[in-house]
């Protein structure tokens, strides 16, 4: 049951940031961080179709999580939701085309590693 | 352009401090008020929106808007291959949380992957954040 809920929110989380993150591309980067700016940038935001997709697996991998954590220890729970690392930075890299650096690719698969000794 | 690059670094580290401290302040909370909560694995989404409104479920939550926010402020302007590696520091200090404030076993192999992300965190932190756009 745990590893099954590990599954849940691992593949869900992975597709939510990939989602976010393209949402987030296309819409550029914020530089005014006044109430009344960000408020418009919600607003935008808050109709972006990839946003909204992004939020709805979000819910998904979330209730799966707060499950997890009703029957796992918290130590255990946010390390094995990293259980994604990998495959976060391979769709980073293909499909929304981020140079990804040798020095990237050596840290991302060290904390994959960590936090497979962690779920140990 | 240096005082460009120099505003971009500090913005970049305080927002990866931000959705530092509220992911691991959100989690530690909903893991409190989930213990008080009891077993939840169900289909039924009754259940859950009952959990929801167990006080430290609720402060979770907020925490954790605040991470969302922060986390996708982050991402106009960093690679997500930069951003998640980097907040990974996160997993420790919720190990550390769940040691200090939940009383958990923390095995010999626990602090070894937590010396192994924080040698990945520091690699990639070495990098540049690239601009999506901006000639690299």
């Amino acid at each position: 049951m745990k590893w099954l809920l590990v599954a849940v929110i691992a593949v869900a989380t992975t597709v939510s940031d990939v989602l976010q993150a393209a949402a987030m591309r296309r819409h550029g980067e914020i530089r005014d961080f006044r109430p009344g700016a960000l408020g418009r940038v919600f607003a935008v935001l808050a109709r972006n179709r990839l946003i909204l997709a992004s939020v709805a697996v979000m819910a998904v991998s979330f209730f799966a999580f707060i499950a997890l954590l009703s029957i796992a220890d918290l130590s255990f729970a946010v390390p094995a939701t990293a259980a994604s690392y990998v495959l976060e930075t391979v769709l980073a890299k293909y499909l929304l085309k981020e140079p990804v650096t040798l020095e990237r690719w050596a840290g991302a698969s060290l904390v994959a590693c960590g936090v497979a000794l962690l779920a140990l | 352009m240096t005082v460009h690059v120099a505003r971009l670094r500090l913005k970049t580290h305080f927002f990866t401090v931000l959705v530092v401290a509220s992911g691991v302040s959100g989690n530690l909370s909903l893991s409190w008020g989930m213990r008080q909560f009891g077993r939840l694995v169900s289909l039924s989404p009754l259940a859950y929106i009952r959990a929801v409104f167990n006080p430290w479920v609720a402060l979770g939550i907020s925490l954790l808007l605040v991470w969302l926010f922060a986390q996708m402020a982050l991402l106009s302007w960093a690679d997500l291959s930069y951003v998640l590696p980097v907040t990974s520091i996160g997993y420790v200090l919720s190990a550390v949380a769940g040691k200090l404030f939940m009383h958990e076993k923390t095995s010999g192999w626990r602090w070894a992957g937590i010396a192994l992300i924080v040698a990945g965190v520091l690699l990639v932190a070495r990098t540049a954040p690239h601009r999506p756009g901006a000639p690299s």
